[in-house]
């Protein structure tokens, strides 16, 4: 995917719909002949509708749960024991000495102090490195503490809604992109970190590590949102965390790849995607290419390599072959 | 489209995308109203915290802190916690409750101010006399045992307090509850006698500064206990807070009589003056 499209999308804008004359030949023959292999499309059905009887392992979403906990926990643990292991919170912290400090926080403060010291200037270069490796938001999906939780949420949102009690209302997702300007004036403007104060990110790794608190009680506040209003709200349309780490994977080397010659279009990836923007390639007829890297937007979460039928979404470090 | 059937879901998608369109702006305004509600206990100055050592000017502080509490895990007294939503956008932030728990500089290198990633505690504060967290205050004199000329016996804050103090003769390196550490004082003088400040201004005098290091001897002195009167051989003293107290608050925690006789308040210009 083109990096402006990627950048387009990421703020909010609707999919660039690829025209005809973009779309290599290879792609379109692809498509005629797929259309006839009537056998391999029964078998597709087939095989989606065992799935849905099984429910077979969700290995990515273990890992990425485990690895969430892990690195939460790692935080408590090392505080609890006094270990210092990994010192701070989410917002910043000391891993081994050495100075981590987030993105989004770290800009808050260097926004609203209009000062940096060299600590900080540390601790952002590095995260921000570690991150852009690691595909940015992949934050989101694999440690953020509020994105677990959201996803339990989300369970509930969506078997309340298969039984018709609630209903999704989405919003415009170019939202987020005026949440992350308007923070980031205020900010400046008033010299207070203003987001922290809502920041369930902040609130919900403060309080794993040193105690609950009524702030909690905002954080049950979204996730009630998210349950009976609008799935995901929080995540798809308002964290400006997202999009500050969105914008540092935009050029990462580990993407999740979409191949089209084994797709067949079932949109089982788009359902469980936080942000199905980015799996637009999908779509019959959209695909610019054989192979497709996903958009910054783009979590890294697995949902939709582990649910793929015909396996073709895969993870993809540049560089490293098909390593994983 | 022009036939029936295009032109009503054209209305139809219109209309989604107009309701759509208001719902995100509710949205808007639901979540930036309430990150603004934060501004509310600051501009109010509803709350007023003592801040750890090098505190930066209050709103500097606000602005600087990035809310993580690396002072709270490296305090090796626990003095240090953070504040809740209610403190607005000092959320997060951390704050020393004297009474409870005072900073008694036990950690002698002032290791909140180390852990500190942003400068909200500034790195210009060195040595614990360099501190401002505020100034203590003789609130309720009248209260106060030196000046009713009566000593104090037992555990100073009673045995199910749980606060920690160093004790240099006990343990240089560790401090222990208050608890276990019972007094026999003729005049009560537990709040200068605990002075951590009159403490290093004390071994200075004496010869012997704090790890040998002449730069931690406090310059001025923080407290004193003045004669009132001197009746029948019953000395009557009352505290005198000197211009060397940096408001650790250990005279807060010390103090035996509840409520306390003094009580350390906050001074938001702190280190603001320096820099």
């Amino acid at each position: 995917m083109k990096l402006k499209d990627s950048l387009s999308e990421l703020l909010g804008n609707p999919p660039r719909r690829i025209p005809k004359n973009e779309v290599p030949v290879e792609v379109f023959e692809l498509h005629g002949k797929k259309k006839n292999d009537k056998e391999r499309i029964a078998a597709i059905h087939a095989e989606l509708a065992e799935l849905k009887e099984k429910k077979p392992p969700k290995v990515w979403r273990r890992r990425r749960w485990a690895t969430l906990i892990f690195v939460n926990l790692l935080f408590v643990i090392s505080y609890y024991f006094d270990v210092q292991l990994v010192e701070g919170a989410l917002t910043a912290s000391r891993v081994v000495g050495f100075h981590m400090a987030d993105l989004n926080s770290a800009l808050q403060v260097m926004l609203a102090f209009k000062h940096v010291v060299i600590n900080l200037v540390i601790g952002t270069t590095t995260v921000f490195i570690f991150w852009w490796l690691l595909g940015g938001r992949t934050f989101c999906s694999w440690v953020c503490p509020y994105h677990l939780v959201a996803e339990w949420a989300e369970m509930l949102h969506e078997k309340l809604a298969a039984k018709g009690i609630v209903k999704d209302h989405p919003f415009d997702r170019r939202a987020r992109t005026w949440f992350w300007v308007i923070f980031a004036v205020l900010a400046f403007v008033t010299g207070y970190t203003v987001f922290e104060f809502i920041s369930p990110t902040g609130i919900l790794s403060r309080a794993l590590i040193y105690g609950p608190g009524l702030a909690l009680l905002w954080v049950a506040l979204l996730l009630l949102f998210e349950i009976f209003y609008s799935r995901r709200a929080w995540c798809r349309y308002a964290c400006p965390i997202g999009l500050t780490y969105g914008f540092v994977g935009a050029v990462s080397p580990l993407k999740v790849e979409y191949h089209l010659e084994s797709c067949f279009h079932e949109g089982e990836c788009r359902k469980v995607c936080l942000v199905p923007h980015v799996l637009n390639t999908v779509i019959k007829g959209r695909a610019q290419g054989m192979h497709v890297e996903l958009g910054a937007d783009c979590t890294r979460c697995g949902r939709c390599v582990e649910t793929c039928p015909t396996g073709s979404l895969t993870y993809k470090f540049k560089g490293l072959g098909d390593l994983l | 489209m022009f036939d029936k059937k295009g032109r009503a879901t054209s209305n139809l998608k219109k209309k989604k995308e107009r309701r759509q369109f208001l719902r995100t702006m509710a949205l808007m305004s639901g979540v930036v109203g309430a990150a603004l509600l934060g501004y509310i206990p600051v501009v109010k100055g509803w709350v007023k915290r003592l801040r750890p050592p090098g505190a930066l000017i209050e709103h500097k502080f606000l602005a600087s802190c990035i809310k993580c509490g690396q002072c709270v895990q490296v305090c090796p007294v626990e003095a240090i916690k953070l504040t809740d939503m209610v403190d607005g956008y000092g959320i997060g932030t951390p704050h020393i409750e004297a009474r409870n728990q005072a900073c008694d500089f036990s950690c002698d290198g002032l290791q909140c101010v180390l852990a500190c990633p942003t400068g909200a505690l500034t790195h210009e504060v060195d040595y614990s006399h360099q501190v401002d967290i505020g100034v203590a205050k003789v609130v309720r004199p009248g209260a106060c045992l030196a000046v009713q000329g009566k000593g104090f016996k037992g555990k100073a804050r009673g045995a199910g307090f749980d606060g920690v103090l160093r004790y240099e003769e006990i343990d240089r390196w560790k401090a222990i509850p208050v608890a276990d550490h019972p007094y026999d004082l003729e005049l009560c003088d537990l709040c200068v006698r605990q002075c951590p400040i009159e403490i290093r201004a004390n071994q200075c005098d004496a010869g012997k500064p704090p790890s040998g290091d002449k730069n931690q001897c406090p310059p001025r002195r923080a407290i004193r206990l003045v004669e009132i009167s001197d009746e029948n051989g019953v000395k009557k003293m009352k505290p005198e807070i000197l211009d060397g107290c940096v408001g650790c608050g250990v005279c807060e925690m010390i103090c035996p009589v509840d409520p306390a006789v003094i009580v350390v308040e906050s001074n938001e210009n702190r280190t603001g003056k320096r820099v």
